[in-house]
């Protein structure tokens, strides 16, 4: 008779510990509740905004727990972890949880000053709520197969909010985002259920302590597919061109949470897989992952300046930042998961802006195309002032928040004293340059120049103190994070070494010595 | 039993992905969802096939009796089948509706979000 560890949770989860899985729980149950208040007019509106600063609050004090004692993880249903699904934050995925409710709240808050009072019944609130579920769950999951699940209810939730309207452009856009992402996610079942038949777990705590006995040919192959998977999700080089596609076609507002939240759940999911997860099989990968990272960083900044239609533009420059985070996954010291990590954070808050001046900028002049703008800075002053930060920002101009990531990254690709950390450097400073100049342009073309012969100027409608407001807060938080990044760089240092050494990360799921 | 799924997953796999090249939406559609199921198969047989065994662990026992197929594969495709049914719902309402209003079930003339005949871009700075 064997003696056999206990196969069920005997102790209550504390009351605490629930805030793991909170904010996921309010915004499933708000979703379900704005839909049945859609036709409630201005009543949706603050009941989503509730549900929000509930979220906001659990997330704050879940950070707070983490950074103060490590992370924190809560496994569903009695069963022991590898058994039961866990949930996990550690100090990137509750952040990152924190900023993408941040962002959802001040875009909901400008979507406000942009729809009518009566725009409320379409279903937007629900759909904002699923998605920030989705991007929520994602980023605080510790189990690959609950990943795919959240992968799958951010994707339907994006696929509402991208149809909404149902404008031409919107169907076409809405095709081929829908069939590449709906692939993508195809392709992670897949390598989930290779991974299944190979280490006989998905937990991702159990994943780490596995993995190094497993064959590692078949290894690689599970992590080439996740990286096909994540990097279609993400956009990066080869498997880019759905985003420009389809990010411009929905309302500014939608583009904005889109640009800012989706992107970056790929790319987080990818650091986590191949740098958490499966270090081995990435080492087997590093030159792709150098590859990619190269070619994302060059050619992004590129197509920007070759794109005439503003948002579209701006759909480059989130590739452009999706490249220099995987330049963090093909180089991961210590600096380069920082940077990876940092770059994240950064981009989700300075491409949501963008797109929401972008959205000001096509209100004001009531074009897409740039080549039909121009003269904005003689109506518009402060939002010129916005766009150029923004340009700033994007391209890692010191006193700006994208300085500090960048710095981490190029420390990385220095610091790997080879010919391919070399490589990486010289192409993120390619990139920082060719995006300047790409961002500088637009902004000669919309602000600087002269309007163009017989530009009609719409009336602005009202709600623009919201709108401007709202987009002006958000620049205002980039501005004050990279002016006073002391709290962030505390918070990389306490957080990226658990990337590299995952032993605090098994130990709070409950798996570090246990029988497997 | 193993090799034979295993290669029925292969012919699966590749006719999705044939179909998914196409240029017709309705193919894509089917592609998508063919390669679902070799997928959803896939995951099938990685937890092990046997013949008329539940997987029950017998009363008196700690675990069974002789090899069983691992349950929790088949509660994963559940899973990946509801939600595949979703999205494949979704996107054959979205071909219809793209079909309706942009008159084109062909990818290569679905270009409204990015028209072809565009001018270059201006050569100003």
């Amino acid at each position: 008779m064997v003696e056999l560890p206990p196969a069920m949770i005997e102790t209550m989860t504390s009351a605490a510990d629930w805030v793991v899985v909170l904010p996921l729980v309010l915004c499933l149950m708000g979703a379900a509740a704005t839909l049945m208040l859609r036709r409630s007019g201005a009543l949706t509106f603050v009941f989503t905004l509730l549900i929000l600063v509930a979220v906001i609050a659990c997330e704050v004090t879940l950070l707070l727990r983490v950074l103060d004692s490590g992370p924190l993880s809560m496994t569903m249903g009695k069963w022991l972890p590898p058994f039961g699904i866990s949930f996990a934050a550690d100090i990137f995925g509750a952040g990152f949880a924190l900023t993408a409710a941040v962002v959802t709240l001040i875009v909901l808050v400008h979507a406000q000053g942009e729809r009518g009072a009566e725009d409320g019944r379409d279903g937007f609130h629900s759909m904002v709520l699923l998605l920030l579920a989705g991007v929520t769950g994602s980023f605080l999951t510790g189990d690959l197969f609950n990943l795919y699940v959240w992968f799958e209810v951010m994707l339907i939730a994006s696929f509402g909010l991208l149809v909404l309207g149902g404008r031409p452009a919107q169907l076409d856009g809405a095709v081929k985002y829908g069939f590449i992402n709906f692939l993508a996610t195809t392709f992670f079942l897949l390598a989930l259920g290779l991974l299944y038949g190979l280490l006989g777990t998905l937990n991702m705590a159990d994943i780490m302590r596995v993995a190094p006995a497993a064959n590692p040919a078949a290894m690689a192959g599970v992590a080439a597919l996740l990286l096909l998977a994540f990097g279609m999700k993400a956009a990066a080089f080869p498997v880019n061109a759905w985003l420009p596609a389809s990010y411009h076609t929905p309302p500014a507002v939608v583009s904005a949470l889109f640009g800012g939240l989706l992107t970056k759940v790929g790319i987080y999911a990818m650091l986590r897989a191949l740098v958490v997860l499966l270090p081995a099989s990435r080492d087997l990968l590093e030159p792709v992952l150098v590859v990619i990272a190269v070619a994302t960083l060059l050619i992004a900044p590129l197509g920007a300046i070759a794109e005439t239609n503003l948002r579209r533009a701006l759909g480059f420059f989130v590739i452009g930042g999706v490249g220099s985070v995987l330049v963090g996954i093909a180089l991961p010291s210590l600096a380069g998961v920082s940077g990876a990590g940092l770059y994240v954070f950064h981009a989700i808050l300075t491409m949501t802006a963008f797109y929401l001046v972008a959205g000001l900028v096509e209100r004001r002049t009531g074009q897409t195309d740039t080549r039909r703008m121009g003269g904005l800075y003689a109506t518009t002053a402060p939002v010129s002032i916005l766009f150029f930060v923004l340009v700033l920002a994007t391209a890692g101009v010191p006193p700006f928040l994208g300085f500090w990531p960048k710095l981490l990254l190029l420390q990385a690709g220095l610091g790997e004293g080879s010919w391919l950390g070399g490589l990486v450097a010289i192409a993120l400073l390619v990139n920082a340059v060719l995006t300047l100049i790409a961002g500088s342009r637009l902004w000669a073309h919309i602000f600087w120049r002269a309007a163009p012969e017989g530009a009609v100027v719409p009336p602005v409608a009202g709600g623009a103190w919201l709108r401007v407001g709202t987009t002006g807060a958000l620049v205002a938080i980039v501005v004050a994070v990279g002016l006073w990044p002391n709290g962030m760089f505390e918070a990389l240092r306490l957080g990226a070494p658990d990337l590299l050494d995952p032993s605090r990360y098994v130990t709070a799921i409950g798996l570090a010595g246990g029988t497997p | 039993m193993d090799y034979v799924l295993a290669a029925l997953v292969g012919c699966f796999v590749a006719l999705g992905v044939y179909l998914l090249l196409s240029r017709s939406v309705i193919r894509m559609l089917l592609g998508m969802t063919i390669l679902g199921n070799g997928v959803n198969l896939l995951i099938f047989t990685a937890g092990r096939l046997t013949r008329e065994i539940a997987p029950i662990v017998p009363p008196g026992l700690e675990q069974p009796d002789g090899p069983i197929a691992n349950p929790l594969p088949q509660a994963l495709i559940l899973t990946a089948i509801v939600i595949g049914f979703a999205m494949f719902s979704f996107l054959l309402v979205l071909a219809f509706r793209a079909y309706q209003s942009l008159d084109a079930d062909n990818t290569d003339t679905m270009r409204v979000a990015e028209p072809v005949d565009e001018p270059n871009p201006p050569l100003s700075y």
